[in-house]
């Protein structure tokens, strides 16, 4: 019954692998819940997600990897968005992504990250609160 | 309790006098019980769930057809199945200390991992390889990183199955090449190699060109193999990706299938006899945790597949008609949640595979939600092999499950589900089109979303993450690639382009250019390359530039 426009979320999945089961289960259930979702494929750059990021205009960023890059390339993206303007929005992440790096990439911004066994509703929770 | 009833009849005899007064006393705990596959599973299981008589040679014995019971007369009585840990990281040297561990454990061949530049055709120094190399698996960009990974293992002994697909006649030839360099001729290799590129359409994602160019290499590499590697498995037609992405048993079955009539179809269309090449085409399937589903999966997959040789291929060769296969433990089923919990449910999966006959087999191990294994990790996997062979006594009689009412119903169940959805397929224009359409993808997509719901609703339970929790556990060590590894990568890739006769690798690469638009067999054109050291991400330029490459279509 809202009459706000729904928030824009895009998922993305950096790097090589092809292992997309999680991006769109999370692209799908956040679609169910309201929220306008582009999901860009496997084999993205930093460079191809931030240009999507503003041709979308959206609030959120959803990054997913299960290659182990992480470390790699979230840091390019969030350089990337800085660079473009994009301070304000928010990232998130999922995939396999080691506890021993939670602490690095909270560091660069990226609050919410979302191991294996993570429910939908506490992503749509999370992304509600953005 | 049930009541006293003196000898019920029949199975519905049974039901009516004893089952279902039961169950008005007291509710079972579901309403109904099912298979993934939504097969319904009932209370009891009796003779008359068997095939009818005329049905009844589909059962039949082991190495004969319909091999519902095994591909071979002794199975594991002769010879155990192939314990092959998946392995490869870092570095070509680190990856050859840990092939020769594992064989000095016991395991009896390699199964070789490669990093994602490798296998989508980038060398390491390439832009999109950044922060890729060396984790997924070894990176090989020019041969001498394939003659560190084998050093010391001699390449007549052991057998190597390579998880490679759009560059897999690349990784072939450096194996080939390798092996000449040992001194070991192409006809004793033995081994198999993916190069099965119509799952990575459908859910792995490593291809690089389109389907038919992909076909046509794939159909070089069987006409090479069948003259020159006669004992080497020129595909493993894998159902265990789209299972893992997602789909039922019985759709990770006829997605397999489908997939292998268009590779047989593609192969006789290029002038091939189906017993030529057909001997060397193994499968590779998951094992997941509905154990006794997985052990008709097997035995169902293995006689429809029989069938399809026979009777749509007109085979005459039973080695034709022999789906031997490979299986992996289910790595979507692992939770970075009470990790210990994994070793037990990979043992599960894996005494289904052995249940139902796999010639060769991977355990998963218990950190694999959380990053690559350790070598502690990888041990134990080995081991619970080793115990299912030595100590659990399943190996001592041929498909020891065959005959019982449940297993043999679902075993039929399957093939029929199966085939229905491979006459599907083949209305739609067979896998191929299939593919183009999205069809198999959105089926995968589609399972794979209802299956979170029912783990959301809590009609599906996982142990350790919707039920049974535990409080905040500390994190368990893991496997962390140095970052060093990918720089002395890329200084090696350097030197072998520096010292290597820049004359002979053009030649080389427009040679096989040439070949490429011919219609001629693009094997012996891409093993002059790699012997001129032309590196991964060269070769596969000059193909992407002939063939075009795939773009992805989006759906979800």
């Amino acid at each position: 019954m809202s009459t706000t426009t729904p928030k824009r979320i895009l998922i993305a999945k950096p790097g090589l692998d092809g292992h997309d089961r999680g991006a769109k289960v999370v692209a799908r259930g956040l679609r169910d819940a309201g929220f306008e979702v582009i999901y860009t494929g496997i084999r993205q750059t930093p460079e191809m997600i931030v240009q999507a990021a503003l041709q979308e205009d959206v609030d959120a960023i959803g990054l997913s990897i299960l290659s182990g890059a992480h470390l790699d390339l979230f840091p390019a993206i969030v350089e990337g968005l800085q660079n473009a303007g994009l301070d304000n929005v928010a990232i998130f992440a999922g995939g396999i992504i080691p506890k021993q790096d939670y602490q690095e990439l909270e560091e660069l911004g990226i609050k919410g990250i979302f191991g294996p066994g993570t429910s939908l509703g506490d992503i749509v929770s999370y992304v509600n609160d953005i | 309790m049930g009541e006293n009833v003196e000898n019920p009849k029949s199975k519905k005899d049974w039901i009516d006098k004893v089952w279902s007064p039961a169950v008005e006393k007291r509710k079972e705990r579901d309403i109904n019980f099912s298979t993934t596959s939504d097969i319904d599973i009932e209370p009891i299981y009796g003779p008359e769930d068997l095939p009818d008589s005329s049905g009844s040679d589909d059962i039949g014995y082991p190495a004969q057809y319909p091999f519902t019971r095994g591909v071979q007369p002794t199975m594991y009585r002769g010879r155990l199945w192939t314990m092959r840990q998946y392995s490869g990281f870092a570095s070509a040297e680190e990856t050859n200390t840990r092939y020769r561990y594992l064989l000095d454990q016991g395991q009896t061949g390699l199964s070789m991992a490669f990093d994602l530049p490798t296998q989508t055709g980038y060398d390491s120094d390439h832009p999109i390889a950044l922060g890729e190399v060396g984790k997924v698996g070894v990176p090989i960009s020019h041969m001498e990183d394939m003659e560190i990974a084998f050093n010391d293992i001699d390449l007549s002994k052991v057998s190597t199955s390579m998880t490679i697909n759009a560059t897999a006649s690349i990784l072939l030839a450096y194996y080939i090449a390798v092996a000449k360099k040992q001194g070991v001729p192409a006809k004793d290799l033995r081994g198999t190699i993916q190069n099965d590129l119509l799952k990575e359409y459908v859910a792995r994602g490593t291809y690089i060109y389109p389907p038919k160019p992909s076909m046509r290499l794939i159909t070089d590499l069987f006409a090479y193999c069948a003259s020159e590697t006669p004992n080497w498995n020129t595909i493993s037609i894998s159902g265990y990706h789209m299972r893992e992405a997602g789909c039922t048993a019985v759709q990770e079955i006829a997605f397999t299938l489908s997939h292998a009539i268009a590779y047989v179809e593609a192969a006789i269309a290029a002038g091939l006899e189906v017993d030529d090449f057909a001997p060397q085409l193994a499968f590779f399937f998951v094992a997941q945790s509905d154990l006794l589903e997985e052990v008709a999966k097997f035995r169902a997959a293995r006689r429809l597949w029989a069938k399809i040789m026979v009777e749509r291929f007109g085979s005459k060769n039973p080695r034709s008609q022999t789906l031997r296969f490979h299986t992996q433990t289910a790595g979507v089923t692992l939770t970075a949640q009470q990790v210990d919990n994994n070793v037990v449910r990979s043992t599960l999966q894996a005494l289904s595979a052995v249940l139902g006959g796999t010639q060769s087999l991977h355990v998963n191990s218990k950190d694999e939600a959380l990053a690559l294994p350790t070598e502690e990790a990888v041990t134990v996997s080995l081991r619970t092999q080793q115990i299912l062979a030595h100590e659990s006594g399943i190996t001592n009689s041929i498909d020891p499950l065959a005959g019982s009412y449940l297993i043999e119903n679902l075993t039929n169940q399957l093939e029929q589900e199966a085939k229905k959805y491979i006459e599907q397929i083949d209305k739609l224009g067979g896998a191929v089109i299939a593919i183009e359409q999205g069809f198999q993808q959105r089926e995968i997509n589609e399972a794979a979303y209802q299956m979170q719901l029912e783990i959301e609703k809590g009609s599906r339970l996982v142990v350790g993450v919707n039920a049974f929790q535990s409080t905040e556990e500390p994190p368990i060590e893991i496997l962390r690639i140095d970052p060093k590894e990918s720089e002395n990568q890329i200084a090696r890739l350097n030197r072998v382009k520096a010292k290597r006769n820049s004359s002979e690798v053009e030649a080389a690469l427009a040679n096989l250019s040439k070949v490429a638009r011919s219609e001629d067999n693009t094997m012996p054109a891409i093993i002059e390359c790699v012997e001129a050291l032309a590196t991964t991400g060269e070769i596969s330029d000059v193909l992407r530039e002939i063939f075009g490459v795939q773009k992805e279509m989006v759906v979800f």
